[in-house]
C-alpha cells in the first residue's frame, strides 16, 4: 500500500500581480504515497529553501476539507482530479511513479493574484454583505423552539449551507460565473422561515453584487458542480434563478428603498 | 499586582444579573464616538465584531485569511452544549455548570461558569434566528446528543459541521454590519504587538500579509480573539494559521499568561502516518456516543480487527468506567488509550492507536442513520486514511486538540492591561484544567455575543480614556520593535528551515508535556528549549523579504514566539505539582492512575507576569473559591 513515487511538478510562478507569470519544474523524488497533495508540496518548499529559492506560495489552514483556504487547479481542474473533495483532501496515493503534475491558481477576474498559487477572494465577501444572511441582531431572537422546521427542509438547507466559499465553481467555470456560490446561500435561506422576510431583496442584491464583481454569467456548464468539494447541486441554480425572477415580479419590497443599498 | 476576578457578590444565580445591573452604560449617541479593535474573526471574534457594531460602536475587524469565514473556528464538528432541556432528560442551568466545572476538575471560576450555563440558552435562540440549520427530527424539532463528561443529551449539532454553521451565522451578522459601515474589515492582516499607551491598551500593529507594510491601528479598546496555541505542539488539529503571537505579545506587554500548562489532548483523532505529517485530524468526539473503544486483550495482536471475537476484545473503557463508559471526559480517555498503547496493546501499524469501531452501531440502527449522524467524519477518515469505516474499525489516537490556558481576565473579560479584552479560546476562563466537548463553541459565542456587549460598555462609560491617535509615541515604539523583529529573522540566513524548528520543538513539547508530565522531563525540557531558541536564531533560514508576500517570514515569526512562550508552558507545568484534567503530573496520581489534585495548595490559577528577556517571569496567584460545587475526586466510574 504505501510506497514511494517520483513526479515531475509544473508550478505557476508569479511575484506578485504587477509581475509577469509563468511555468517553474521542480523534480520531486521519494514521495510517499501516504502524504497528501500539500504535504507533498510542503516537502518541495523545503527542499527549495535549502537550496536558496523561494518556496511556492499556496493558500492553506484547516488542511481538512472545510475552511476553504486551499486552493489550486491541478492538471486543469479545480482541487484536483477527483471531485468531491479539496485540494488538501488530494492524498498522492492518487498518483503513479513519474506522473507529471501541472499547478496552477484559481483563474478569474475576481481572484486578483496575490503570488505564485495564492488568489483573494475577497469578491465572495463582498456578495455576502449585500444579503447573505437573515437580519437580525443580537438579543433580539425569541426561543428557538417556537420554530417548527420539516426535517427535510433542514436537511435540504443544510446541504445548500455546505458551502466552503473556496471559489472552486469560478475556477472551474469558462465565464467564471459564482452562480453556485450565491446560489448555495440564497437556496438555503429560502428554504427557511428565518429567510423569509428578505427573500426578494436578498437575491436581488446578492446577484448584483456578484455582477458587479466582475464574475460572469451563467450559461449551464456544470462544470462548478463537478468540482464542488461539497457536492453543492446544480439545482440549486435553479432554485436561485426561480427566487430571482420571483424577485423581479414582485419587487424588492420596501425595506431596500428604506435603507439604500444594504 | 492583586489579582481581582472582580466577581459581583450575591448569590451565584442572580451575579451576571446584579453586574450588567450596576456596570455604567454608554449612551446610545455616544457608542458611535468610541472605536474598536476585534483581532480574529473565529466564534468569539465574529460574534463580538457583529453585535458592538450593532450596539453602535465602530469596529475594525482583523483576520489572517483571505476572508473572516475561513477562521479556524470553520473546523468545529461535533456540535455545541446547551442547558435547553428539550429532551426533558434532566438538564438544567444548573446541571451543565456542574458538569462544567467538575469536568474542569475544580479549577474554573464558579461565577464565569455559571454565567455561561445562563447564556447557553440564548446563545442557541440566536444562531436558529440567523438561519443556522442544526439538525431536526420528524416533528421539526430541534434535536440533541451526547458528549463527554455529560449524562444527558444537550449538544445540538448541524451534522459534522457545527462549526462552519455557526461561523457562517455570525459571519453574516458580521458581514451586515460591514454592509451598514458599522464594522471595517481587513483581511490577510497579523497583529504583531499590541500597543500601550498610559498602561491602557489602545491598538495594535499589524503586518499586511500581502505587501508586508507594517500598519498602525488605534482604538478606545482592544480585543483579542485570536484562539488558542496548540500548534505548539507543532502537530495537532488546530489550523495551520493558528497561532501564540498576539496572545503571546500582548503578555509581553503587560497581560497575565494564566495556567500555560493546560492543554486538552483529545482521544479521537486519526493516528501520526509518516514523517512529513503537517496536521491531525480530528474525529469527533460525537462518534463515541456509538462508536465502540476498544483494543485486543492479547498483546501484540495481529490479526484483522474483524477477525478477533468479541470475548477477546478489551471495552476498556466500558470496563473501567461503566457509568459513562465511552463518554469519560477527554482528559480520561486519552489517558485511558495511551496507557493501553504503553502496555503493548496498541494496534495498527505503528501500534499507536485503537480502535473506535461502529460494527454494534450498524446492526442496531443501520448504515444510513449513521451516515445521516457521522456521514461527513467518516468519508473524512475514508479519505485520509483509505479504509472503509463502514467495513473496518477506525483506528484512533489522542492528539493535541485545545488549550484551556490563555490570558487571564477577570469576569468582565478583560486582561490586566486595561481596556485589552480577550474572548474565546484565547483567554483562560472557563474550562479549568480541561474542557468537556462542546463547550468550546459555547464559551466562543458567549463571550462575542452576550458578555463582551455588556462589560465594554462598563469599561468605556467608566471615563478616563483620552484621545489618542496613531502618531502617539508608543506605537512609533511598537512599529519600530515589529520592524526590527522582521529584520532580524530575514538577516539570520541560515541553513536550516523554520518547519524544522517547528518540528524539533513539537517533538520536545510533545515528549516532556504531552499526556505525561514529570519533574525530570519538565526540567529537561526548561534547558532544551532556551538551546532551540539560539540556534533558532543562528541558523534559521527565512527568505525573501519583508515587504512583499512572504510565508515563510510569518511562519518563522510564529516560531520564534513559540519559542519563547514554550518555556513558560513547561514552567507552569512545573511548578503546578499536582495533577488535574489535562495536566497529568505522573507522581501524582491515584492507585488507578487517576489524576490527583491537591486541593490544599493548587486550587488556584496561576497567572504569569512578564519581567524581561532573560528575567524569570513572576507567579501569581488567584485562589479559586467554591460555595456551590462540592469538591470531589472526579469519578466516572
Ligand atoms: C478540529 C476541531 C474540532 C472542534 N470541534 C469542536 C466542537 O465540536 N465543539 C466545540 O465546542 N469545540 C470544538 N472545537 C474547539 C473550537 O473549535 C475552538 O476552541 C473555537 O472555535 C475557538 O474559537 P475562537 O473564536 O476563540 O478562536 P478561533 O476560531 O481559533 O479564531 C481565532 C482566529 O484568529 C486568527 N489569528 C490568530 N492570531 C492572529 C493574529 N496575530 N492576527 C490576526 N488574526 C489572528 C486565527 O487564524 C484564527 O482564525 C474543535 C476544534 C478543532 C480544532
Ligand atoms: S486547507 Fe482548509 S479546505 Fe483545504
Amino acid at each position: 500500500m504505501t510506497g514511494t513515487i517520483d513526479i515531475t511538478l509544473k508550478v505557476w510562478r508569479q511575484k506578485d500581480a504587477a509581475s509577469a507569470g509563468g511555468f517553474e519544474t521542480y523534480e520531486a523524488k521519494g514521495v510517499s504515497t501516504e502524504m497528501s497533495f500539500l504535504e507533498m508540496l510542503d516537502v518541495v518548499n523545503e527542499d527549495l529553501q535549502k537550496k536558496g529559492r523561494d518556496p511556492i506560495a499556496f493558500d492553506h489552514d484547516c488542511r481538512e476539507g472545510i475552511c476553504g483556504m486551499c486552493s489550486l487547479v491541478i492538471d486543469g481542474r479545480a482541487h484536483g482530479p477527483d471531485g468531491g473533495q479539496t485540494t488538501c483532501q488530494l492524498h498522492m496515493r492518487r498518483y503513479k511513479n513519474n506522473d507529471v503534475i501541472t499547478v496552477e491558481p484559481f483563474r478569474a477576474k475576481a481572484f486578483p493574484l496575490v503570488r505564485d498559487l495564492v488568489v483573494d477572494r475577497c469578491s465572495f465577501d463582498s456578495i455576502m454583505q449585500a444579503g447573505g444572511y437573515v437580519s437580525v441582531s443580537t438579543g433580539q431572537a425569541p426561543d428557538a423552539s417556537v420554530l417548527l422546521i420539516p426535517k427535510h427542509k433542514a436537511d435540504s438547507a443544510m446541504d445548500a449551507a455546505a458551502c466552503i466559499g473556496c471559489g472552486a465553481c469560478v475556477a472551474a467555470c469558462p465565464n467564471a460565473s459564482a452562480m453556485l456560490f450565491v446560489a448555495a446561500k440564497v437556496s438555503q435561506l429560502a428554504q427557511l422561515p428565518q429567510g423569509g422576510p428578505e427573500r426578494e431583496r436578498r437575491v436581488l442584491n446578492m446577484m448584483a453584487a456578484h455582477d458587479e464583481a466582475g464574475f460572469g454569467a451563467c450559461s449551464n456548464e456544470y462544470e462548478c458542480e463537478a468540482v464542488c468539494p461539497k457536492d453543492i447541486s446544480v439545482s440549486h441554480i435553479a432554485r436561485l434563478n426561480r427566487e430571482y425572477l420571483r424577485a423581479l415580479a414582485l419587487g424588492p419590497g420596501e425595506h431596500q428603498a428604506a435603507s439604500g443599498a444594504g | 499586582m492583586t489579582l481581582d476576578a472582580k466577581i459581583p457578590s450575591g448569590p451565584i444565580e442572580k451575579k451576571w444579573d446584579k453586574h450588567r445591573f450596576d456596570l455604567k452604560l454608554v449612551n446610545p449617541a455616544n457608542k458611535r464616538k468610541y472605536d474598536v479593535l476585534v483581532v480574529g474573526t473565529g466564534l468569539a471574534g465574529a460574534s463580538a465584531a457583529a453585535s458592538l457594531a450593532e450596539l453602535g460602536y465602530n469596529v475594525t475587524a482583523l483576520c489572517i485569511q483571505d476572508s473572516p469565514r475561513r477562521a479556524h473556528s470553520i473546523a468545529a464538528q461535533g456540535g455545541i452544549n446547551a442547558a435547553k432541556n428539550y429532551p426533558n432528560d434532566g438538564d438544567s442551568v444548573w446541571r451543565l455548570f456542574y458538569d462544567t466545572v467538575k469536568g474542569g476538575d475544580y479549577r474554573a471560576r464558579e461565577a464565569n461558569v455559571y454565567r455561561l450555563a445562563q447564556v447557553s440558552v440564548n446563545i442557541i435562540d440566536q444562531c436558529v434566528a440567523q438561519g443556522v440549520p442544526f439538525a431536526r427530527d420528524y416533528g421539526g424539532y430541534l434535536d440533541n446528543r451526547s458528549f463527554g463528561g455529560a449524562q444527558v443529551s444537550r449538544t445540538f449539532y448541524a451534522r459534522g459541521q457545527t462549526g462552519q454553521q455557526l461561523l457562517l451565522g455570525a459571519y453574516g451578522a458580521l458581514s451586515r454590519q460591514v454592509e451598514k459601515g458599522k464594522v471595517r474589515l481587513l483581511a490577510r492582516r497579523e497583529m504583531l504587538d499590541l500597543v500601550v499607551v498610559n498602561g491602557k491598551a489602545r491598538g495594535v500593529i499589524a503586518r499586511n500579509l500581502v505587501d508586508g507594510k507594517i500598519e498602525r491601528y488605534a482604538a478606545h479598546a482592544v480585543l483579542l480573539c485570536t484562539g488558542g496555541y496548540g500548534n505548539v505542539f507543532f502537530l495537532s488539529t488546530n489550523a495551520a494559521n493558528s497561532n501564540v503571537t498576539a496572545t503571546w505579545r500582548a503578555h509581553r506587554r503587560g497581560a497575565y499568561f494564566a495556567n500555560p500548562c493546560y492543554t486538552q489532548i483529545h482521544p479521537t483523532c486519526i493516528p501520526v502516518a509518516g514523517e512529513n505529517q503537517s496536521k491531525l485530524t480530528l474525529m469527533s468526539e460525537s462518534l463515541r456516543n456509538d462508536g465502540r473503544v476498544w483494543v485486543p486483550k492479547k498483546k501484540g495482536d495481529t490479526r484483522a480487527p474483524n477477525d478477533i471475537p468479541d470475548a477477546e476484545r478489551d471495552y476498556y473503557l466500558e470496563r473501567r468506567y461503566p457509568s459513562f463508559g465511552n463518554l469519560v471526559p477527554r482528559d480520561v480517555a486519552s489517558r485511558a488509550a495511551k496507557k493501553a498503547c504503553d502496555e503493548g496493546f496498541g494496534v495498527g501499524p505503528t501500534k499507536l492507536a485503537v480502535y473506535l469501531d461502529f460494527r454494534d452501531a450498524l446492526k442496531r440502527v443501520g448504515a444510513e442513520t449513521i451516515k445521516e449522524k457521522y456521514g461527513n467524519l467518516l468519508d473524512m477518515y475514508h479519505h485520509i486514511t483509505n479504509e472503509d469505516p463502514y467495513k473496518v474499525p477506525m483506528r484512533i489516537y489522542p492528539a493535541v486538540h485545545y488549550t484551556m490556558g490563555g490570558l487571564w481576565v477577570d469576569y468582565n473579560l478583560m486582561s490586566t492591561v486595561p481596556g485589552l479584552f480577550v474572548l474565546g479560546e484565547a483567554n483562560f476562563s472557563d474550562h479549568g484544567a480541561n474542557r468537556l466537548g462542546a463547550s468550546a463553541l459555547m464559551q466562543g459565542l458567549a463571550d462575542g455575543y452576550f458578555v463582551i456587549p455588556s462589560t465594554l460598555g462598563g469599561y468605556l462609560a467608566a471615563g478616563g480614556i483620552e484621545a489618542v491617535g496613531t502618531d502617539a509615541a508608543e506605537f512609533s515604539e511598537a512599529e519600530a520593535a515589529v520592524n526590527a523583529r522582521v529584520s532580524k529573522l530575514l538577516a539570520v540566513k541560515g541553513k536550516r528551515t523554520t518547519l524544522e524548528f517547528h518540528r524539533d520543538l513539537g517533538r520536545l513539547v510533545w515528549d516532556h508535556c504531552g499526556m505525561g508530565r514529570t519533574e525530570a522531563g519538565l526540567k529537561k525540557l526548561l534547558t532544551a528549549i532556551p538551546e532551540l531558541r539560539e540556534r533558532f536564531y543562528k541558523e534559521v533560514c527565512v527568505l525573501g523579504g519583508g515587504m512583499e508576500f512572504n510565508q515563510a517570514l510569518e511562519r518563522a515569526g510564529r516560531v520564534a514566539d513559540y519559542l519563547e512562550f514554550a518555556e513558560l508552558l513547561a514552567l507552569d507545568a512545573l511548578e503546578r505539582r499536582e495533577s488535574c484534567g489535562g495536566h497529568f503530573r505522573e507522581e501524582y496520581q491515584t492507585p488507578e492512575n487517576e489524576a490527583r489534585r491537591d486541593d490544599e495548595n493548587f486550587a488556584h490559577v496561576a497567572a504569569w507576569e512578564f519581567k524581561g528577556d532573560g528575567k524569570a517571569p513572576a507567579r501569581h496567584v488567584e485562589p479559586l473559591s467554591f460555595e456551590n460545587v462540592h469538591l470531589t475526586q472526579r469519578s466516572y466510574k
